[in-house]
């Protein structure tokens, strides 16, 4: 685990980050922790203390040659490996479209998951379809594992008249009922608390579906994220409580928001299983979230997950990180990038080439570009159309209350 | 019809709800084994399992995030903060979350629960255990704001919360559990033999946004909500006016027809509560009483309610409106 560094200014403690603009960065090249180094306990049977190992080391399946190592391999065919690389690919192009739409003021905001596209793909495909996806702003590829049309997503992100939301959220934050993907919320960590009494109400009726959820390094600080740990140990209920730790929030280190070691360390407290996971190895991610949701449907509760990453790109498109932190950071991080990595150990097995990588990209990019022109048929963000200001007044409350229908009438739209 | 205090036809609301709804939970502080600390869930995990009503850990931000949850999931939780005051860790669960659910997500997702809480003073709780927070509610869209008054008024808004489908705050005076309270706190009757304590032991409901009329008069409209129903009753009965006093039951939404119609025949209004006067939900109801009965109006509106201080301990008599104190309001507005 990377060391926590601090400058001792008395009469307090302050953590900095590993390096500042200005300076090289270098995390001394590559992970020592490899693939192998931690065994694979029984799902049904495993206590906190069985990962204590685990919670303090690193677990990865891909080495760093792209080879797929060890007992937590989870031995997908290569159907479900390229299918989970044409999801990054398709987030990952996606993002930038949006971006640059924002850039020309084609959209009002946006956040990229750049770097961490692995996290909630992998995650959700090791998942079931009935399960509950209750993810935070850095978690909508796994609308594309759950099947959401493009055109949909682009929708809501200009907040036009086919927004399902209806203009009423800003973009990034969406919802898709079908896909049983919950509403995102801009006050970060709500959502983990709150996943723990889906996954109590599934148990209440007896259902075999889990809930996931994730929230970041620097919302760990919030208290819901400690209501989540302690409801889940308490009650037991079939839940999957990810700490995504990029690093970085916004322009705080992980170093600064946080005296303890690693974060997953913080779930034997609570005496739940709890494992600290490469974050842009695909293969590991898929494992261990195969591992949680075998032991929630076993039924013997929670699991904590860090997904050791790193926010390769910006907060939002109103963040600029050369502020503080060197532009290269993420390029000499150890970790690399998901998408490389699963790409390599592709090719490395024979089943993918550049050419048809390049293919897939370009099919990709065209079909995002059509998405795009065909959800500007609904209205753009200059001039609409957008959904009647009459969405402001209703589902407030289940049907309109007679002060709301007095305001709405003196709009008079 | 049997004789209940408030306590019991509460409690007599939940089992109803638990009897008929297998989707209904109910946790919270101490509601488990032990019934909650004023009893309202006696009874009720013995008669219908541990898993149904529960103690939760001591954390109402974590109490109410998984309210949500489950009400998201096809469960109708009722979830139990024990006092009112305690209710701002779950402030941004409630607000943020719980009121904004449908409206940000389209319509597609909803989570109906009720959160009840005891509230208000007259137990010598000092501020910690005696204040009244609705304005903190009523002023948050999405979230439908009740405070009963009687063990029959308790029993039927509870019900009607648990059964709708929008998220509620339920605010139960808590000075009122065992009796209602007329401003003397040396002489606190019991609900024995109260017309209002006479509930049906079954099934009934009270529309939420329908107010009570608890006196019919021609001088002066009097509105409060809660313990304070009641010390306007006695001011009422003191001051020798001819006044209608109008129960609200419910704050948000409100009942327009009955005030409104009310204040018109009257020409004088008096609004009281036990919450500060400052942006307090007096403010609301003297404002719209006045853009909708202007020129009925043959007096100021008065308010009378807490002081815009912390709720006192030793010297709480002297803090919540009084009897006294809302006869001179009343009399106040018959002066030529």
């Amino acid at each position: 685990m990377t060391e926590r560094l601090t400058a001792t200014t008395a009469p307090y403690t302050i953590g900095i980050p590993p390096f500042r603009p200005g300076e090289d960065a270098d995390f001394g090249g590559a992970f020592k922790e490899q693939p192998g180094d931690l065994w694979r306990p029984d799902p049904a049977t495993c206590t906190s203390d069985d990962s204590a190992p685990h919670a303090r080391g690193l677990l990865r399946v891909l080495n760093d040659k792209g080879e797929a190592k060890g007992e937590w391999d989870p031995q997908l065919d290569s159907s479900e490996l390229i299918q989970g690389l044409e999801y990054m690919m398709r987030l990952r192009i996606f993002d930038d479209r949006m971006i640059k739409m924002q850039r020309t003021g084609k959209l009002s905001f946006y956040m990229r998951s750049f770097g961490e596209e692995a996290v909630a793909i992998a995650q959700t495909m090791a998942l079931e379809t009935q399960d509950w996806v209750f993810p935070s702003y850095r978690q909508p590829g796994a609308q594309f594992v759950r099947g959401r049309d493009m055109v949909s997503m682009i929708c809501h992100c200009i907040g036009n008249t086919e927004d399902n939301v209806r203009g009423r959220q800003m973009p990034v934050h969406y919802t898709y009922k079908e896909g049983r993907f919950i509403s995102i919320s801009s006050p970060v960590g709500t959502q983990f608390s709150q996943a723990v009494g889906v996954a109590m109400a599934s148990a209440y009726q007896n259902k075999d579906e889990v809930c996931i959820s994730w929230l970041g390094d620097g919302t760990s600080a919030q208290g819901d994220y400690h209501y989540a740990l302690n409801f889940a140990s308490t009650f037991k209920p079939p839940v999957i409580l990810n700490v995504v730790n990029n690093q970085w929030a916004i322009s705080t280190h992980a170093n600064l928001a946080t005296g303890g070691r690693t974060f997953a360390e913080r779930g034997l407290a609570y005496d739940i299983p709890s494992f600290r996971v490469d974050g842009n190895d695909f293969l590991a991610l898929y494992s261990i979230t195969k591992w949680a949701r075998d032991r929630a449907s076993a039924g013997m509760g929670p699991t904590h997950i860090e997904v050791y990453t790193y926010r390769a790109g910006a907060h939002s498109s109103s963040d600029d990180p050369s502020a503080y932190r060197p532009n290269d950071e993420a390029a000499c991080w150890p970790g690399g990038d998901p998408i490389q990595r699963l790409k390599d150990h592709l090719m490395l097995i024979g089943e993918w080439d550049e050419e048809k990588h390049e293919a897939l990209a370009k099919k990709i990019d065209d079909e995002v570009m059509a998405a795009y022109k065909e959800a500007c048929e609904f209205g753009d963000l200059a001039s609409g159309p957008y959904p009647p200001a009459s969405t402001i007044f209703t589902e407030v409350y289940e049907t309109v209350p007679w002060h709301i229908q007095e305001q709405r009438e003196e709009l008079g739209k | 019809m049997a004789d209940m205090n408030m306590i019991k036809s509460l409690n007599s609301a939940l089992s109803i709800s638990l009897k008929q709804d297998p989707n209904v939970v109910i946790f919270g502080e101490d509601v488990g084994y032990f019934g909650g600390v004023f009893r309202v869930t006696e009874g009720l995990q013995k008669e219908y399992g541990a898993h149904r009503v529960f103690d939760s850990p001591l954390a109402e931000g974590g109490i109410a995030a998984i309210a949500m949850g489950m009400g998201l999931n096809g469960l109708r939780p009722v979830a139990e903060i024990q006092f009112a005051d305690y209710i701002f860790p779950a402030y941004d669960q409630i607000v943020n979350e719980i009121a904004k659910l449908r409206h940000r997500s389209g319509g597609e997702f909803s989570a109906p629960l009720t959160i009840r809480t005891p509230a208000g003073g007259g137990i010598k709780g000092g501020h910690h255990h005696s204040q009244s927070p609705e304005a903190q509610f009523t002023h948050t869209p999405g979230l439908k704001v009740v405070y009963c008054s009687t063990p029959y008024n308790a029993k039927g808004l509870l019900l009607a919360s648990i059964e709708c489908n929008d998220p509620i705050i339920f605010f139960e005076p808590k000075r009122c559990y065992r009796g209602p309270f007329y401003g003397d706190p040396h002489n606190v009757p019991t609900w024995n033999g109260h017309p209002d304590a006479d509930v049906p032991e079954g099934h009934y409901t009270i529309p939420l946004e329908q107010a009570r009329i608890v006196r019919e008069g021609s001088a002066c409209t009097v509105i409060a909500y809660g313990t304070m129903v009641h010390v306007a009753e006695q001011a009422i009965k003191d001051s020798g006016i001819d006044c209608e006093l109008i129960d609200l039951q419910t704050l948000v939404p409100w009942d327009r027809d009955t005030v409104v119609n009310s204040v018109k025949k009257t020409g004088r209004c008096v609004i009281v509560h036990e919450a500060p006067k400052t942006s307090g939900y007096g403010a609301e109801m003297s404002a719209s009483v006045q853009e909708r009965c202007f020129y009925h109006l043959e007096a100021p509106i008065q308010r009378v309610t807490g002081w815009d201080t912390p709720f006192p301990h030793t010297t709480e008599w002297d803090y919540l409106p009084s009897p006294q104190r809302i006869a001179d309001a009343i009399k106040k507005t018959q002066e030529e």
